[in-house]
């Protein structure tokens, strides 16, 4: 089959300008060279920094900040498009190739209805009519599952959920009958249960249209089930390229290896009797509404152990942490920490309620003041909580970088210098600097690359071994809950609607719900997403 | 109701609250001035008998908020007093020349808004290139430029070197509207000059800000040039900061531009205002002062309720 798109030792490189310093040079992307023939589908795999993203926009000439292509050819349709002038490549833009990027939310113009984006390339490139292009973009509408197909384009971006407008931006790539898709993390921002239907949408107007794809993600089980074949990329580098059969089954490179393997962990559950921290039928509510955001919450966790809070966005899971911190004072229940009862309202908690009870948050980066260096950083809970000072403060400061896995060396560096499991590994020695019976980890993995998480939970782990302190554990991601969780709790609505230790909420028989959130985590597996759907299509046509 | 009726009938009450607030402020501060109308009236020099009987005369010996509330009501039906100096009736003195002060502001804001958005896109389209560098040097220098500065320099080059212009703007009643025009030419191209700038500036720092959200790759990536990129994608979502800065100049136009009046002798409103202010002629001070407050606040209510119509959240709430 004739090829579509071929990079030919594509080199793109950037200049990045850190403050106070000399320009730097970066090559982002290093002789990739890759084809795609007429109607397949190219996965593109790789952490951040891979390059991914860099090459999927190459593929319409374009850079983003001072990105530039140096070095190679990018040939599509028969023509190298760094031979293309600027009006060329805006007929091919938005013509011969789309874009749909990973949050659809801020690719959408807030002031425009979606039906005049969603047709504005039709017309742009004189392709069809408006009433021909708003005809197309009904039928692309139902095709991807939009609910009212007929008037759902009359909706402005902030009247529709995030998933609805994942698809409408497929709808608004696919319209102009582009000969190849680019599709940049297309579910990455979205719970797992509507990325399983995002992601079917997806592969079913792929398959419908003919259209040739290159799907970009950091997600091997997701791009297993679109992928005709996977291209792995790791520091702009080429690692490995094949068969998506091939690279899931019979990876040859250790770096890819690591990648189909990365959940590793095997944690056996531990129990135990005393309870730390008991959550006693706690309501909570916002100031000024009359929704409850918690329903009668009780949920316990012992010295030692972790406790895995799982749910969607929205379903009131950091919530829970924010009322058992005490910065939304809970509506009625109660709250029992090591023994004594918490006052609800952060302002009467003693000093040692504050030290006995940290977090550590989702974004490490902007969890520490950049101005400051990580012995700053890490110190000042010391200095605060112990009154440690000068030369004591600096030597527990570096007791707990080795404790970390980060080494003394660190102490003077600023987190600017510090890559992301990094940052979060400072995070965590602060956190651990209190000397706390428990700590609250809000989706303290879910930013970082997966073997890069991988490396901070089995720090958590040996951590806890060490130190005996309990884990609230926050997260979205069952594979993670999987990996550290001794007990789990679901939370859906505002509400726990399972909980018990992990081997018996992670066993049949299920709630309904529970059962939706389990089937939805993409499996590494070919044909994994039909099968799902399947069962759903069978069990729903047998109610 | 639907949100954004309340809303603008929230800011249009607000407005109405703030030009009370602003009436009793002017009210204090000429009160609050040594020396009454009465002194004023009849100089340094005047008997304490004749003092005494032109305050009974002219009610002065009412207490304070009794006089407010006269004025307050008195003005509200359209009656602004008599002034001191010559006795005519102040509404009828501004009418005439709020009229003109319009006319000039009006001609001035049709000419200096479009260019500066126009210029504003281009140097944003532009940016940190040659157009840009150029736009933003030009407008500087002019705003940089004292206005009766500005005003003597426009009058040299258009009536000395090339003599195309009258250098005095007279206007009077019966005057055809072009001939109107041309009489304000010179004074509309000074204005424009100085307010140009700042919208110019407001209008390419919106759109740049703009520029770096994610549908503005989006809408590059659809093919479209850079230009419509600007108006189609970018300007929709910055109108509310331009507006803000559009109105505040306009507003400036119409009470600010004192110093153009008098070297082009345009009689309006500025002119009018310091005339009496010189001779201390305090019910004209009050009410100019009032109607200048309700032109400030009016222009104000507008670009609020503009800012609020065109954001489309606010417009169609979920």
């Amino acid at each position: 089959m004739a090829d579509l798109l071929e990079f030919r030792n594509l080199k793109i490189e950037a200049t990045s300008y850190p403050p106070g310093e000399p320009p730097r040079h970066v090559v982002l992307v290093d002789d990739v060279s890759v084809t795609v023939a007429k109607g397949k589908v190219l996965g593109l795999i790789g952490e951040s920094g891979a390059g991914k993203s860099t090459i999927g926009l190459s593929a319409m000439a374009f850079g983003r900040g001072g990105v530039r292509l140096t070095g190679g050819q990018i040939m599509l349709n028969g023509r190298d498009l760094r031979q293309v002038d600027a009006a060329g490549l805006r007929a091919m833009r938005g013509h011969e190739v789309t874009y749909v990027a990973q949050s659809a939310a801020a690719a959408f113009n807030p002031a425009w209805r979606l039906m005049d984006q969603v047709i504005e390339t039709c017309l742009q490139h004189k392709l069809m009519d408006r009433k021909a292009a708003e005809t197309r973009a009904v039928e692309l509408f139902r095709r991807l599952g939009l609910p009212n197909p007929e008037t759902f384009g009359n909706r402005y971006p902030h009247q529709v959920s995030g998933g609805q407008l994942q698809r409408a931006m497929t709808a608004m790539a696919l319209c102009p009958k582009p000969d190849l898709v680019i599709f940049d993390e297309p579910t990455t921002a979205l719970d797992v249960t509507t990325q399983i239907e995002v992601l079917a949408a997806i592969k079913e107007a792929i398959h419908d249209t003919g259209v040739a794809a290159l799907y970009i993600t950091h997600d091997l089980a997701v791009v297993a089930q679109v992928a005709d074949d996977i291209l792995v990329l790791r520091g702009g580098k080429k690692v490995e390229y094949g068969s998506t059969d091939q690279i899931i089954h019979a990876p040859q490179q250790p770096y890819t290896k690591a990648l189909v393997s990365v959940r590793s962990i095997e944690h056996v559950e531990k129990v135990f009797p005393d309870a730390v921290l008991t959550v006693q039928n706690v309501t909570a509510r916002y100031r000024g509404t009359n929704f409850d955001v918690l329903k009668n919450v009780t949920v316990d966790v012992a010295a030692g152990q972790t406790l895995a809070v799982v749910g969607e966005s929205g379903s009131g899971k950091s919530t829970l942490a924010r009322v058992i911190t005490g910065l939304l004072p809970a509506a009625q229940g109660r709250i029992q920490f090591a023994g004594r009862t918490l006052s609800a309202d952060l302002a009467q908690r003693s000093k040692d309620d504050l030290r006995e009870l940290q977090m550590i948050y989702q974004m490490a980066d902007t969890a520490m003041n950049p101005r400051q260096t990580v012995g700053t950083i890490i110190g000042r809970p010391l200095e605060f909580y112990f009154g440690l000072k000068g030369e004591a403060r600096r030597k527990r400061v570096q007791e707990l970088l080795e404790q970390i896995e980060m080494g003394a060396g660190f102490i003077d560096r600023y987190p600017a210098e510090l890559s992301g499991g990094q940052k979060q590994r400072v995070c965590i020695a602060r956190a651990l600097a209190a000397k706390p019976k428990v700590i609250i980890c809000d989706e303290v993995t879910s930013a970082l690359d997966p073997l890069v998480a991988d490396g901070i939970l089995k720090l958590l782990l040996d951590l806890q071994a060490r130190e005996g302190v309990a884990y609230l554990f926050i997260t979205h991601d069952l594979a993670t809950v999987r990996a550290i969780a001794d007990k789990i709790a679901v939370m859906h609505r505002g509400a726990v609607v399972r909980y018990g230790a992990k081997t018996d909420v992670l066993s049949p028989p299920f709630d309904d719900y529970t059962d939706l959130l389990l089937s939805s985590v993409p499996e590494m597996e070919l044909g994994w997403l039909e099968g799902v759907l399947a069962g759903r299509r069978m069990e729903s046509a047998g109610n | 109701m639907h949100p954004i009726v309340k809303l603008v009938v929230q800011r249009i009450a607000l407005g109405l609250i703030l030009l009370w607030a602003v009436s009793v402020v002017i009210f204090l501060g000429v009160e609050m001035l040594p020396g009454d109308t009465a002194q004023a009236i009849l100089g340094q020099s005047a008997t304490p008998v004749a003092l005494a009987n032109l305050r009974e005369a002219l009610g002065l010996n009412e207490p304070a908020l009794t006089r407010y509330f006269n004025w307050l009501f008195a003005a509200l039906q359209g009656d602004l007093g008599v002034a001191l100096t010559n006795g005519q009736d102040i509404a009828k003195s501004i009418g005439s020349r709020f009229g003109n002060t319009l006319f000039l502001a009006g001609c001035a804001g049709v000419i200096a808004v479009p260019l500066a958005i126009g210029l504003g896109l281009i140097a944003a389209r532009y940016n940190g290139r040659w157009p840009d560098k150029l736009i933003s040097g030009v407008t500087l220098a002019t705003i940089s430029l004292p206005e009766f500065v500005a005003a003597y320099f426009v009058i040299f080059v258009l009536t000395q070197v090339f003599p195309i212009f009258q250098p005095v703007s007279m206007v009077f009643p019966g005057m055809s509207f072009w001939d109107k025009l041309q009489a304000v030419a010179l004074p509309v191209i000074v204005l424009v000059m100085v307010v140009l700038a700042h919208m110019m500036r407001m209008t390419r720092a919106a759109i740049l800000n703009v520029m770096q959200s994610a549908y503005i790759e989006t809408a590059v990536l659809k093919g479209l040039t850079p230009m419509q990129v600007i108006w189609r994608h970018a300007l929709p979502n910055a109108i509310a900061p331009i507006i803000t800065v559009v109105v505040i100049n306009l507003a400036y136009l119409v009470v600010g531009v004192v110093v153009v009046e008098v070297v082009f002798s345009y009689n309006a409103l500025g002119q009018y205002l310091v005339d009496h202010v010189a001779k201390r002629d305090l019910p004209v001070v009050q009410a100019v002062g009032i109607i200048f407050a309700a032109v400030y606040i009016g222009l104000n209510i507008l670009a609020d309720v503009i800012g609020i119509v065109t954001n489309p959240r606010l417009r169609n709430p979920k």
